[in-house]
C-alpha cells in the first residue's frame, strides 16, 4: 500500500487513462505545459504529446462542446473545467448536448465523457471561485455525478467514468487535494452508485460526500466524547446514488443528517431525504436534517465564511438536534 | 498586408435578387460533373422541395404535432455542400434541419416516422422534427440551441484530427447563430487548432422575425473569417453550383489539413420562422414573393438546359413524389413507441 495524496491520485489516475486507451485526451486551460493550475497533468505534454494533452483558449463553451463532439464520434475525453464556477460558462454544452445525446437520438449516439472540476471553500478565493454545485447536475438526467473523498477512491472511480458510456462530472474538493490516503496497485475500479460505511455508530446516521465525509468524521469523533455514536456513510456517488445503504444504516440508527458544502437551500440532501422519508418512514425517530450552507455566495473574510459555510461544527449541531439534545435552528 | 489578407473574404457569384426571375447569366456547371451527379442533385433538390411541401400539408391536416420549420427555398445548400461529401464525412445541423438529413442521405420513411413520433422513426420518436439523427448516414445531430451545431462539428473535426482521419465535418447554422457568444468560440477554435471543420451559415435574412441587418452591423457574416485569420466566402445560396464549387475548395482545405472555412450562402427562407408563425408582423408579402421569383429549382434547370433533358427531371420528380407519399405513408402506419421506451436511455 502506497500514501499518496489526493492531486497526485488525480494525476496518476488521468495518466493511466491516457496509457491504458488510445481514444482518451485532455482538454483544459493551463494544462499543457503549465500542468494545471493544481498540478493534475503535470509533466503530461512531455509523456504524452501536446496533441493528446491539449491547451485550451479561454473558452468554456467550446471546450466543453468540442469534448461532447469528439466523444459522439468515439473519443473518449477528459475536461477539465478550472474551477467550479466556471462550469457556467459551459452549461449548455453539459445540459443541452452531453446528458441528452443518447436519449435524443434513440441511443444511436452517446457522450462519454469525463468533466473534471474542483471547488469548494476554504482558500479565500471569493465568490466566483469557491461555489460547490453539484446539485445542479443532479437534476439534468443523464449526467452522472462523482464526489470522490479518498486517493483510493478518485483512482477506482475515475476508472469506472471513464468506461462508462455517459457524460460524468467528476468534481473535486480542492481543499483536500494534500491529503495523503492509501492505494494499492492497481486500484480496483469502483462501481458508480455504492456507498461506504466509514465509520460505524448506532444512534446516528450522517451521509455526505467530499470534503463533507471528512468534516462528518471529525464530528462523529468529538461527539464520541460526549457519549454519541455516529455512522458516517460516504456515497462516493450523487448520480446514481445508492439510497439503500442510507436505508440500511437507519434500520440501525434510526437518525439522519445529510452533510454537504452546498448550499442547503435546493440541495441534493433535499433528495435524499425526501427517498428516505418515502421508503423509510416508520424507520425514522427523529426528523432528518440537513448540514448544508447558508444561501449566501461565499464571502472573502475568514469570519464571514465560518458564518454561513456547512462545517464540522453544523454537523455536529445538526447530530445533537436530531437527538434532541439542541432545539432544531435552521 | 499580412498573410491572411489571402485569404479575405471573396465572393463567389453573389445573389442578385433585383434580377430575380428576370434574365440571367447561366450559371457555370462545376467542371467535373457528370450527368448523373447533375440528377442526382437534382433528385436531392427536389425531394427536399417536396418533402417540405407534404409535410406541410400533413401538419396542418393535423397528422403531425410540434413545431415544423420549412427550409423551403433554401435546397440548394445541403445539396451543394453534400454532394462534395464522402458517406464517412459527417454534418450537424439546426433547428430548420430535414434538407441537410436528406442531402445527407438519410431515408425518408425513417425521418417520416421520427416527424411522426413513431417507433420506426430514427430516434424511436425521441427527438422529432428538430432531433434527427442518423448515424449511418454521417447526420450526427441537429441543435436547435442555436450556435450548437458548431460546436458539435468541430467536436468531430477534433476527433478526425486526433486519429488522423481524412474525414471532414460540415456544421450548418443559421445567421442567428452568429450573434452567440459560442459562434465566436466555436470558430476560434477550429481555426487555431486548424481543425476540418467547414461552416456554412445559411443567411436567409431572418433569426425569426429580426432581420439580419438588425442583428449587425457587418451585412457580410462571411467577412468576420478574417478574425479568425481562416477563408471568408459569400456565396449565392440559391445556385446549387456556386455552393457546391466553394464548398469544394473548403474541403479540399480541411482534408489538406489547413483548417476551417467560413461559408456564407445568402438565401431566403421562403416560409416563417416555423408553421403558424405571424410573419405579417415583420415581412410584406411581396418580399417574398419577390424572392419566390428566384428559386433554386429552376436555377438548377437553367444551368442544366443544355445538358439535361426535361424528361429525364420529370422522371426523378414523378419517382420522388411517389417515394415521399410511400415514406409518409410508412410513418403513419407504423406504431407508436411503447411507453416504457420513455424511461430508457437515461439514468
Amino acid at each position: 500500500m502506497r500514501e499518496i495524496t489526493f492531486i497526485e491520485a488525480v494525476r496518476e489516475a488521468q495518466a493511466e487513462a491516457l496509457i491504458s486507451d488510445d481514444r482518451v485526451f485532455i482538454i483544459g486551460q493551463e494544462i499543457g505545459s503549465y500542468g494545471g493550475v493544481f498540478r493534475a497533468t503535470q509533466d503530461f505534454v512531455r509523456r504524452f504529446g501536446d496533441h493528446r494533452v491539449r491547451d485550451m483558449p479561454i473558452a468554456e463553451q467550446s471546450m466543453l462542446g468540442a469534448g461532447v463532439g469528439a466523444a459522439v464520434m468515439g473519443m473518449r475525453p477528459i475536461v477539465e473545467v478550472m474551477f467550479m464556477d466556471f462550469v457556467a460558462c459551459g452549461m449548455d454544452a453539459i445540459v443541452n448536448h452531453a446528458a441528452k445525446m443518447c436519449y435524443m437520438s434513440g441511443g444511436q449516439l452517446t457522450a462519454p465523457m469525463v468533466i473534471r472540476t474542483q471547488g469548494g471553500s476554504g482558500t479565500h478565493h471569493g465568490s466566483q471561485h469557491s461555489q460547490t454545485l453539484e446539485s445542479w447536475f443532479l437534476h439534468v438526467p443523464g449526467l452522472a455525478v462523482v464526489v470522490p473523498s479518498t486517493p483510493r477512491d478518485v483512482k477506482g472511480l475515475f476508472k469506472t467514468s471513464m468506461d462508462l458510456d455517459h457524460p460524468v462530472l467528476f468534481l473535486e474538493h480542492r481543499a483536500l487535494y494534500r491529503t495523503k490516503g492509501g492505494v494499492s496497485d492497481p486500484v480496483a475500479p469502483i462501481p458508480l452508485g455504492r456507498g461506504v460505511v466509514r465509520r460505524r455508530g448506532e444512534d446516528v446516521t450522517v451521509a455526505a460526500v467530499g470534503k463533507s465525509v471528512h468534516q462528518a468524521l471529525a464530528a462523529a469523533g468529538r461527539m464520541e466524547e460526549e457519549g454519541v455514536s455516529v455512522e458516517v456513510i460516504d456515497l462516493r456517488t450523487l448520480v446514481p446514488m445508492d439510497v439503500e445503504i442510507v436505508l440500511e444504516s437507519l434500520s440501525r440508527t434510526h437518525r439522519l443528517v445529510v452533510a454537504h458544502e452546498a448550499v442547503e437551500r435546493g440541495g441534493w440532501a433535499g433528495e435524499l431525504v425526501s427517498r428516505v422519508v418515502a421508503e423509510g418512514f416508520d424507520e425514522l425517530d427523529a426528523p432528518p436534517l440537513r448540514a448544508g450552507s447558508r444561501p449566501t455566495p461565499i464571502p472573502f473574510a475568514r469570519e464571514l465564511e465560518e458564518a454561513m459555510i456547512s462545517d464540522e461544527r453544523l454537523i455536529a449541531r445538526r447530530i445533537r438536534e436530531s437527538l434532541g439534545l439542541l432545539e432544531y435552528s435552521a | 498586408m499580412s498573410e491572411g489578407a489571402s485569404l479575405m473574404s471573396s465572393v463567389v457569384s453573389p445573389p442578385v435578387p433585383e434580377q430575380a426571375g428576370g434574365a440571367r447569366a447561366r450559371e457555370a456547371v462545376p467542371g467535373g460533373l457528370n450527368d448523373a451527379q447533375l440528377l442526382d442533385i437534382y433528385r436531392s433538390m427536389y425531394t427536399i422541395r417536396r418533402f417540405e411541401v407534404t409535410m406541410e400539408r400533413a401538419h396542418l391536416a393535423g397528422d403531425l404535432y410540434g413545431p415544423f420549420h420549412s427550409s423551403m427555398g433554401q435546397e440548394a445548400i445541403p445539396v451543394g455542400v453534400c454532394a462534395v461529401l464522402s458517406a464517412k464525412d459527417v454534418v450537424t445541423s439546426t433547428h430548420r434541419g430535414h434538407g441537410h438529413a436528406i442531402a445527407k442521405g438519410a431515408d425518408l420513411g425513417r425521418i417520416c416516422a421520427e416527424l411522426w413520433g413513431r417507433a420506426t422513426g430514427y430516434c424511436g420518436g425521441k427527438g422529432g422534427s428538430m432531433h434527427i439523427v442518423s448515424t449511418d448516414h454521417g447526420f450526427i445531430g441537429q441543435s436547435p440551441i442555436i450556435g450548437g451545431s458548431g460546436l458539435l462539428a468541430t467536436g468531430a473535426a477534433l476527433s478526425f484530427d486526433l486519429r488522423a482521419e481524412s474525414l471532414v465535418a460540415v456544421a450548418f447554422l443559421g445567421d442567428g447563430a452568429v450573434g452567440q457568444g459560442v459562434f465566436h468560440e466555436t470558430l476560434n477554435l477550429a481555426a487555431i487548432w486548424r481543425l476540418p471543420v467547414v461552416f456554412v451559415v445559411e443567411n436567409n435574412g431572418y433569426a425569426h422575425s429580426f432581420r439580419a441587418d438588425q442583428m449587425q452591423l457587418n451585412p457580410d457574416i462571411a467577412s468576420r473569417a478574417d478574425g479568425y485569420g481562416i477563408p471568408g466566402v459569400v456565396v449565392d445560396g440559391i445556385d446549387v453550383f456556386s455552393v457546391y464549387t466553394v464548398t469544394r475548395t473548403a474541403v479540399e482545405r480541411a482534408r489538406a489539413g489547413d483548417g476551417p472555412t467560413l461559408i456564407e450562402a445568402k438565401c431566403y427562407r421562403w416560409r416563417g420562422h416555423n408553421l403558424g408563425d405571424a410573419e405579417h408582423l415583420y415581412r410584406e408579402r411581396d418580399e417574398v414573393e419577390q424572392a419566390r421569383r428566384n428559386d433554386p429549382l429552376d436555377r438548377f434547370r437553367q444551368a442544366t438546359s443544355g445538358r439535361l433533358q426535361p424528361s429525364a427531371l420529370a422522371d426523378i420528380e414523378a419517382a420522388v413524389d411517389a417515394e415521399i407519399e410511400e415514406a409518409a405513408r410508412f410513418a403513419a402506419e407504423s406504431p407508436p413507441p411503447d411507453p416504457q421506451a420513455a424511461l430508457e436511455g437515461s439514468f
